[in-house]
């Protein structure tokens, strides 16, 4: 009998021109790269140079094609997540699996996708399964890149006269992947094996036809069915367009150029980012921080594990090191460690979910591709949440740590824009882009379904350091924020809108304030049977404000059941229809039947809880933080902010000084004079309440010394401790500790499941991870 | 590469430019003459001698000293918080938001953070009672350095004489 060596593969050399497999030629190009500090080596960029309008030409009819793509591929789905926010990137990759450019949308996926290419790369998929044209490649794994489960990738390899010539990636967030909670970004599950599907870079289409096991397979393990075909769809049209594309263009350009311009391409952009830092950046170092709450202890956080019922704090320390080339070093050195929940992120997530933000200030043109990662080193040590040492680790919200430790890039890079006066690029940070509304059940239709509302997509942003932030207008992730229409929403979910309004008070104070955010009340109305849980932060602000200006307010929750609104509807009586202004006043209880039951507190994060038709669900998307001092706030700005309902008056007062009239209509005004002089007695105020730094270090060092802080605070420092003993030092020395002071989580009577032993996916037989980032 | 003005840069500033040139700020790539004119502007606004070299905040600039060509930190009103590579919050006022009735006084109670996980730090000029900074961290947390500026290499990037003492 002849045994086939081979029977699914690639000959070994056959699908590069060049004769070498693919992680042969993968592994020559980081090579010379990292011998010669350009990416592949180019030291010139022959064809740009020789021939600027031929490199340009392909450059737009790449571009142009994938934007294209995007679009049209985007009325293919359902799912408002991807029709109505955009939530879909399509890619093109060199045969290195190193992103050549890409379409607009979630632009994060430039790594991730790339990250996908490259395992195949690494661990032979050439040999097994086989890279054939008409294949498609679908991964979601988290542990192959991607942030969550719920982005799910199709991959297809492009393959020019028999010869692979590159990659198209496409992906769409799709609302359900069948974790433990409903909604794409749910919590519940604490591990990986509760977390949904996970594909892990499968072949599931030969010959340009998904396979029937995968698609029945895929559907059966998912709520959304529907919803999941219809993405599917999408990101198969969309990677199909763009691959006819790339073929056309290698007829009209040749396939010499089209070849030397995807390379040259990247170390173009490689050369753009250090350009740029040199241009807007100041050497040297910045250091910045971040924090979120993870409070598992109250009653509303089901989890299956007791070892997960335990409040944390994200920590997320960052030094910034602008190098003299003009290149740059992320170091998160500190970070606290992964946990049971679904926040934890991978280093691709971390790496090229900067890029979201990055884009936005240093690299603001449509030549976004791998190259700026090329001038780039991240470090992420291994075991912190940021780069997890366990094959367990859930990952479903990872947004929830990635977003919060964002912020404080935004507010650390902007301190040298602002430093050498390129104002207009300051950003004090972005908003925590919550509350996520969940839940699941069975919908008006009568299906199984779930919901993951995307009004996050328009919180408010940061304010700059010439103007105000915008008011419910983006998320951080998403560069096109929107956050819907009503109408669409109330298709796809059994929530009607009782009222969306702009969130008064929300956005941080300052000389420019932090963009609003909004709210909108939400009752459950015709569902069978409905569940919903909130998600987001609330105890902290992961923001801090800029350069004087305060954070944005924190979250809270709203919820109300037994509301006997049915009832109050029929008789026509008032309903909860406005806004929840000031929560003191609790206005929307003023519309409920005696023996509503209302939770009305700052926690945040639940998990799946019932929710009869009839009940009510606030969603309260987050402002964001301000700049400056609030007293340098124009008086006409501070007028405006009373009149248009975006200040409550005593905050006016308090924080901004105003002393202010309000007229039988309603209308304020402020008097410039009174305010110039309450603000005055303010400044000598905070003189008068001020401590020298070094009399309240005193004090505060006590404080550590007698360990009286709460247990979250006490665990986030001893898991930072126990990971970086460099951080430790720092602290020690900074607050001159005895050398004998200690802090470790076994004495904090706290459970540890997992904290001191584990797994990672590199100890899974013939598995070889991708690493891309110092560790 | 685009220019401006020293009245617009100035405008920038105030926060008085109009959108359009803002948005061609946003847009365009970064004018070189950016970081001369912000300079002469800030030196405009404050009616010390000492000759600025960047700024930390709207207040708050890195100078060298006139008297002793040393670089040091100094607030729109003249206090001097020393040497520029130690942290200037140092040598601050700082009043901690600690407590629920603390909190209370910039948010509605239920929109604030509870103080057994983050507190708001803020650093007063202890001559003018200006608030430079606000940081928002948990209870213990050192106070953060924010920049240690490498001014040699940024003078050599500005192709501009560095000043002798840094």
């Amino acid at each position: 009998m002849t045994i086939l060596q081979n029977p699914l593969g690639n000959k070994p050399g056959t699908l590069l021109k060049n004769g070498l497999t693919l992680n042969e030629h993968r592994n020559a190009v980081l090579e010379r790269t990292a011998k010669t500090g350009h990416y592949n080596g180019l030291k010139d960029l022959e064809f740009k140079e020789s021939d600027p309008i031929g490199f340009e030409r392909i450059f737009s009819k790449v571009r142009a094609g994938l934007v294209n793509s995007r679009e049209v591929a985007k009325k293919i789905a359902a799912s408002p997540i991807v029709e109505q926010e955009g939530e879909l990137c399509f890619t093109l990759y060199n045969v290195c699996g190193d992103c050549v450019a890409t379409s607009t949308g979630i632009i994060i996926h430039v790594g991730t996708m790339g990250a996908a290419i490259k395992y195949m790369i690494q661990n032979n998929w050439e040999a097994n399964p086989g890279i054939n044209d008409g294949d498609m490649f679908t991964n979601n794994d988290c542990q192959t890149g991607n942030v969550h489960p719920c982005d799910i990738a199709t991959i297809v390899p492009i393959f020019y006269d028999n010869i692979l010539v590159g990659w198209v990636g496409g992906v769409t967030h799709v609302i359900d992947t069948g974790a433990v909670g409903p909604g794409s970004m749910s919590n519940g599950q604490i591990q990986r094996f509760g977390d949904g599907l996970q594909i892990t870079c499968r072949k599931t289409g030969i010959n340009d036809t998904p396979l029937r096991d995968w698609l029945h397979e895929s559907q059966r393990a998912v709520r959304t069915t529907k919803y999941w075909i219809l993405d599917e769809k999408t990101r198969i049209a969309g990677t199909h367009m763009i691959r006819d594309m790339l073929l056309e263009v290698i007829e009209e350009e040749g396939a010499e150029a089209v070849e030397k311009f995807m390379y040259e391409v990247i170390e173009d952009g490689r050369r753009g980012l250090v350009s740029r830092i040199k241009a807007m950046c100041i050497p040297g170092k910045v250091k910045t921080v971040a924090f979120v709450d993870v409070p598992y202890m109250h009653e509303d956080v089901h989890v299956p594990s007791t070892f997960a019922k335990v409040d944390t704090i994200m920590h997320a320390p960052c030094e910034i090191t602008v190098n003299a080339d003009g290149t740059w070093r992320l170091d998160f050195e500190g970070c606290s460690r992964w946990g049971w929940h679904t926040y934890n992120a991978n280093p691709t997530a971390f790496t090229s979910g900067i890029w979201v933000m990055m884009t936005q200030s240093l690299v603001p043109t449509e030549r976004i591709n791998d190259g700026a990662r090329y001038a780039t080193t991240f470090r992420l040590p291994k075991g912190t949440w940021t780069n997890p040492d366990d094959r367990r680790t859930a990952h479903a919200d990872a947004w929830h740590f990635l977003v919060s430790s964002w912020s404080s890039l935004w507010r650390g890079i902007s301190r040298t824009y602002f430093g050498r006066g390129y104002l207009e690029e300051v950003n004090a940070g972005n908003s925590n882009p919550c509350n996520w509304l969940q839940g699941g059940g069975v919908n008006q239709d009568g299906e199984v379904h779930a919901v993951n509302s995307f009004e996050t997509a328009a919180c408010g942003t940061g304010a700059c350091a010439v103007k105000d932030g915008l008011n419910h207008a983006a998320a951080i992730w998403n560069p096109e924020g929107d956050m819907g229409d009503i109408e669409i929403w109330e298709l796809a979910e059994p929530l009607l809108y009782m009222g969306r309004r702009i969130k008064t008070n929300t956005g941080g104070y300052g000389k420019y304030r932090g963009g609003l955010g909004y709210e909108t009340l939400r009752m459950i109305w015709n569902s069978a049977d409905w569940t919903m849980f909130f998600m987001g932060n609330g105890y902290m602000n992961s923001d801090w404000g800029l350069m004087g200006g305060y954070p944005s307010a924190t979250g809270y929750r709203f919820e109300a059941h037994n509301t006997g609104l049915k009832k109050r509807i029929a008789e026509g009586k008032s309903l909860p229809l406005g806004q929840d202004r000031d929560p003191r006043d609790c206005e929307f209880e003023k519309h409920l039947e005696p023996g509503a039951i209302v939770k009305r507190d700052k926690q945040c994060i639940t998990t799946e809880d019932m929710y009869d038709n009839g009940d009510l669900y606030l969603n309260y998307l987050r402002g964001g933080p301000g700049f400056g001092d609030p007293l340098d706030r124009d008086i006409a700005d501070v007028q405006e902010d009373l009149n248009q309902n975006f200040l409550l008056e005593e905050f006016a007062q308090k924080v901004y000084g105003a002393v202010f009239t309000k007229d039988d209509e309603g209308v304020y005004t402020v008097d410039a004079a009174k305010t110039k002089a309450r603000q005055a007695e303010i400044r000598k105020e905070r003189i008068a309440r001020g401590t020298p730094v070094h009399e309240w270090m005193k004090g505060e060092r006590q404080q550590i010394i007698d360990k009286n802080a709460s247990l979250q605070v006490q665990q986030m420092f001893a898991s930072s401790f126990y990971l970086s003993p460099k951080f430790l030092a720092e602290f020690k020395e900074f607050w001159d500790l005895p050398a004998s002071w200690e802090l470790h989580e076994e004495d904090l009577g706290i459970p540890m499941y997992g904290a001191r032993f584990s797994m990672d996916i590199n100890e899974l037989p013939d598995v070889h991870p991708v690493i891309m980032t110092e560790e | 590469m685009s220019t401006y003005s020293k009245k617009q840069v100035a405008d920038l500033v105030k926060g008085d430019l109009d959108w359009d040139t803002v948005h061609l700020m946003l847009s365009m790539p970064k004018d070189g003459d950016r970081y001369k004119l912000y300079m002469e502007v800030l030196q405009d606004n404050v009616d010390y001698d000492d000759k600025i070299l960047l700024a930390m905040g709207p207040h708050l600039n890195v100078v060298e000293r006139t008297s002793d060509k040393e670089i040091v930190v100094k607030c729109d009103c003249g206090h001097d918080f020393g040497d520029y590579r130690k942290n200037w919050k140092l040598g601050a006022l700082i009043y901690v938001r600690d407590n629920v009735e603390k909190m209370e006084q910039i948010y509605p109670a239920i929109m604030a953070p509870d103080t057994s996980w983050q507190v708001y730090r803020e650093y007063y000029c202890p001559s003018c009672g200006i608030q430079h900074d606000v940081e928002a961290p948990t209870p213990w947390y050192p106070v953060m350095h924010d920049i240690q500026p490498d001014l040699k290499t940024f003078f050599e990037w500005l192709g501009m004489p560095a000043p002798a003492k840094i």
